[in-house]
Parts: structure tokens; C-alpha cells; sequence
């Protein structure tokens, strides 16, 4: 199990890396695709099966197929490509990298003052379930007013205007 | 038995990825694409500290941030579809006034 973790964790830091260096938007969401899928492998070997099928079906699935069906109405074009490497020069890189260096730092010190455990049990998508329909109701409930101001909000701003 | 500190580190790492792309890409695609991969780190952040009590509350935490992103994304991408229609080349500096230019 340890190795099919580190070999995932290897392979979405290596495709997020590629993901966020492309030039071309389509295969930058490809190569995000396959981080998440990554994720999902991961959730799964740290025992929360539930979470990895969630993350496979619906972000891989629906979230990421979404992007990519509007990064295709967007019709970029070769000279839209030529002009995304114009903005990729080095200079570009170095200040956020060096803010970037700074937080991981901080938050570097913060996890290495606690001693290490590992995973205890694997929770079962049942015990999700339940917890999720019983204590848990008011989240549902507030997932359910986000997904539908988004929908309003999606549906006002995508009218033609008249 | 996976330490928490290694998963913890890995969504650490992809937070940082997610930033570094933020803060250096212009393309507003790309721009969306960094904030989905911060908010994935932050939902492996949520599943590691469930995992480590062993408590179904980081799972569904991560059915929130889901349904976060999946709102969000929506909200945005409907944003850069109408921008497209006033910059052709989704620059994000280009559109830094709140009112048309004549």
C-alpha cells in the first residue's frame, strides 16, 4: 500500500508540475485529468474509498470534462499558443517562486513539530453516509443553496443580452 | 501505514504548485485551473486530517469542497466565456476597469 502511495503521490506532483507549464490550455487540463486521478489513488490508500470514487466521478469526471468543453469553445488558435509562450519567459517565475518558497517554509515548521502517526482504520462510505444524512444535515442543506446560486448565477450571466 | 506528515506534505506541495501557477500564469484558463488545484490540496488536507483520527468528517468535507469548486468553476468559466467577447486574448491585466473605455 505505501508503495502505490508514494508512485501516486509521485505522479500527480510530476502532472500538476506539467499541468501549470503548458503552453496549450487542452493539454494542461489533460495532464490536471490525470493528477486527479492520482488524488482519487491516494484517497484510497490513506482508507476513504468513498472520497476516491467522489473525486474520480465527479471532479475527473463532470468538473474537469466541463472545463474542457469550454476551453474548446473558446476556439484558441496557433497564435494564441505563440502568444501564451510570450508570456512564459523566466523572469516571470521568480517572484512567485520566491513567495511560494517563503510559505512552504513557514508551513513546513509547523507539520514537522508533531510527532508522526499513521492512518488508523478505513471508514467505510456507510459511516459517510450516515453521519453525512443525520449530524451533518445542515451541510447538505448549504451545498444545496451553493449548487443553486451557482446555477442562478450561471444562467443570468450566460443570457444573451437584449 | 502511511504517516499523516507525508500526505500533509503532499498537499503542501500541490498548494504551492497551485499558487506558483496563479501567481505567474496570465491566461485567465489557466488562472481557473490554478485555484482548482489549490482546492483539490486543500480537500487532500481535509481527507489526511480525517484519516488521522480516523473520522468520517474529512470526507464529507470534501463532498463541501467539491460542490465549491463545482459552483465556482461554473460562476468563472461562464465569466471568461462572456469575456471573450471584449478581449480576444483573455489577458487578465487587460481588464482592470469596472467601466467600458469608448
Amino acid at each position: 500500500m505505501i508503495i502505490v502511495f508514494y508512485a501516486a503521490a509521485g505522479l500527480t506532483l510530476l502532472t500538476t508540475a506539467a499541468a501549470i507549464t503548458r503552453a496549450n490550455p487542452v493539454h494542461a487540463l489533460l495532464f490536471f485529468v490525470l493528477s486527479l486521478i492520482g488524488m482519487g489513488v491516494i484517497f484510497f490508500t490513506m482508507g476513504a474509498p468513498f472520497a476516491a470514487a467522489l473525486e474520480i466521478i465527479v471532479y475527473a469526471g463532470a468538473i474537469m470534462v466541463l472545463f474542457l468543453f469550454v476551453v474548446m469553445m473558446l476556439s484558441l488558435d496557433i497564435a494564441a499558443k505563440r502568444r501564451e509562450t510570450g508570456w512564459m519567459i523566466h523572469s516571470v517565475w521568480i517572484v512567485p517562486l520566491v513567495l511560494v518558497a517563503g510559505l512552504g517554509i513557514e508551513l513546513v515548521r509547523v507539520f514537522l513539530g508533531s510527532s508522526a502517526t499513521g492512518v488508523e482504520r478505513i471508514v467505510s462510505p456507510q459511516e459517510v453516509g450516515l453521519r453525512l444524512f443525520t449530524t451533518d444535515l445542515s451541510a447538505v442543506e448549504l451545498a444545496s443553496i451553493l449548487l443553486l446560486t451557482g446555477l442562478i448565477g450561471a444562467f443570468h450571466l450566460g443570457r444573451k443580452d437584449r | 501505514m502511511i504517516a499523516w506528515q507525508m500526505s500533509a506534505g503532499l498537499a503542501l506541495a500541490l498548494f504551492m504548485l497551485g499558487l506558483l501557477g496563479l501567481l505567474a500564469r496570465r491566461s485567465l484558463v489557466f488562472v481557473m485551473m490554478s485555484i482548482e488545484i489549490m482546492l483539490n490540496a486543500a480537500g487532500l488536507l481535509f481527507i489526511t486530517a480525517g484519516m488521522r483520527w480516523g473520522n468520517p468528517d474529512g470526507q464529507i468535507m470534501l463532498i463541501l469542497v467539491l460542490n465549491l469548486a463545482g459552483a465556482e468553476l461554473a460562476l468563472g468559466l461562464i465569466l471568461i466565456l462572456r469575456l471573450r467577447n471584449r478581449i480576444t486574448n483573455l489577458d487578465g491585466d487587460s481588464v482592470n476597469l469596472l467601466r467600458d473605455v469608448p
